[in-house]
């Protein structure tokens, strides 16, 4: 089995394109939470 | 591929042979894919968005005779828990032998076609619809998707188990995030003047659940047999804490170990939903010049720090061990809550809240550290059963918690003690619980050789 540890060119293609799926509606979500978050120190 | 094709083939696909990683397969594609189903079903937290629109479904812009109340609608998310934890509970060992590509899938159908069930019971205005749908099916989701991943995330990363577990958990946390501005949008979208939109918004929901959760189960691998990952050497004499046996997870329920992780679990959870619960009208009546909309900032706040400390702490848990992470979090724990009367009296917003922040990042800590510690004490081969064998403590402090601190506060007004002030005595009580952890903590013992299995004999 070759190394688990060492990335292809295509492995890390496929790393973004599946963190960034969840990456992204992970980060609205915490961007809608800040600017909620932000009423209490007004 | 031969053994895909057919009757079968479904099957093979969905199976634990089917998905062992092909060389090349980078490990760091699995957190994603745990990911994809911890994001969705951390929605449960906010399904108290859809509560007080569904109050008016006929009547639109206020309840109308026939429509349903707050209390019936209140047991829509508690049947939901316990069945989180029975299917957890029930189906761990079943699970752990099919895989984790057909547990999430299983999941994925269960929950997104809970949502389907409950959209259509909101069409039909038949609340036992969504009694069965987001409740019973939803909550068999939330249990058999909670599990799914851990023990793959675990052989995947022997290193570090307790940041990648970390990394899912901190999903379930940030699901709520997510779910809550995503859920009132929707509804706003699909509201007319003759609908509040929740149906739309339930059927939209199930659609987008099911196909993110299944993108999950696509992506996901087990490692091979035998595989580590270069560099990784397994300590041969591994620390006190930490075996290298297995126990089994029937032998696991009959060991003092399990039932005081049971306590270690529930006393954490039942502190943290008990404050949690009460985070949103505290604020407002310690300190007066909080408005609602504040409040409702401050409970964001508190879900954003529940979701970086289970990541946070399960990954420093690593390093400086699980017994040691739950010392912090008992001893530091009761040292702020009894902290918290303090800030009230002082008068220090900044204060009250990161007392709060740190006491929630810890609850979540708490969550996400378990499956690691379970690891560590009973091995890894039953550790998706066990976890999901213990996940019932959730359950039971979900039912402890809010109970023993809205009875408390109840009784304190009653008494005669100024509401700003009826905290206090809650917060104290919830210390002392928090010492009854750290007790179980501290009387944890690595398993009896006698309940370890026995080694395969070597094949000829």
């Amino acid at each position: 089995m070759t190394d688990h540890s060492e990335i292809s060119g295509g492995n890390m293609v496929k790393l973004i394109l599946a963190w960034t799926f969840v990456g992204v509606p992970l980060a609205w979500g915490v961007l809608q939470t800040l600017i909620n978050a932000m009423q209490l120190f007004q | 591929m031969s053994n895909t094709a057919g009757a079968g083939g479904a099957s093979s696909w969905f199976s634990r042979e089917n998905i062992v990683a092909k060389p090349g397969f980078s490990r760091w594609l699995v957190p994603p894919a745990a990911l994809c189903v911890h994001l969705c079903i951390g929605q449960v937290y906010a399904f108290s968005v859809f509560n007080l629109p569904m109050t008016r479904l006929i009547g639109i812009t206020e309840p109308a005779p026939g429509d349903w109340k707050l209390t019936e609608l209140g047991w829509i998310f508690s049947i939901a828990i316990v069945f989180l934890g029975l299917a957890a509970a029930f189906t761990g060992s079943w699970l752990d032998r099919q895989g984790p590509r057909k547990a999430m899938f299983i999941a994925a159908a269960l929950f997104g076609g809970g949502f389907l069930v409950s959209a259509l019971g909101v069409y039909l205005h038949q609340l036992w619809l969504i009694y069965l749908g987001y409740g019973v099916l939803g909550g068999c989701g939330l249990g058999i998707g909670y599990i799914s991943p851990v023990k793959t995330l675990m052989t995947w990363f022997p290193d570090r188990p307790g940041m990648a577990t970390g990394m899912a958990i901190m999903g379930f946390g940030g699901g709520a995030m997510i779910a809550s501005p995503l859920s009132v949008w929707l509804m706003n979208y699909f509201a007319t003047p003759d609908s509040v939109g929740v149906a739309q918004t339930f059927l939209t929901l199930g659609i987008v659940y099911l196909i993110f959760m299944s993108v999950g189960g696509t992506i996901v691998r087990v490692p091979p047999e035998g595989w580590e990952p270069e560099g990784y050497v397994k300590p041969a004499q591994p620390k006190k804490m930490v075996t290298n046996a297995n126990v089994h997870v029937d032998t696991a329920l009959r060991t003092p170990q399990f039932y005081l992780l049971w306590g270690v679990l529930c006393l954490n959870v039942t502190a943290g939903i008990g404050v949690l619960g009460q985070a949103s009208a505290m604020s407002q009546e310690m300190f007066p010049g909080v408005t609602a909309a504040a409040a409702a900032g401050f409970v964001g706040l508190l879900s954003l720090f529940n979701m970086i400390g289970r990541f946070f702490w399960a990954s420093t848990s690593d390093y400086i061990g699980r017994r040691t992470t739950y010392m912090i979090f008992f001893l530091f724990g009761m040292a702020l809550y009894a902290a918290v009367p303090w800030t009230g009296a002082i008068g220090s917003m900044a204060l009250f809240v990161a007392c709060y922040a740190v006491i929630i990042s810890m609850y979540g800590g708490g969550f996400a550290t378990i499956p690691a510690y379970l690891k560590d004490i009973f091995g890894i081969r039953y550790v998706g059963a066990i976890h999901g064998r213990l996940l019932t403590a959730w359950s039971a402090a979900g039912v402890f918690g809010p109970v023993l601190v809205n009875y408390i506060r109840e009784y304190q007004i009653e008494s005669g003690v100024p509401k700003a002030d009826a905290y206090n005595v809650t917060m104290y009580i919830m210390a002392g619980l928090l010492f009854l952890g750290f007790l179980c903590n501290l009387m944890m013992r690595p398993v009896h050789e006698r309940f370890h299995e026995k080694p395969e004999p070597a094949k000829a």
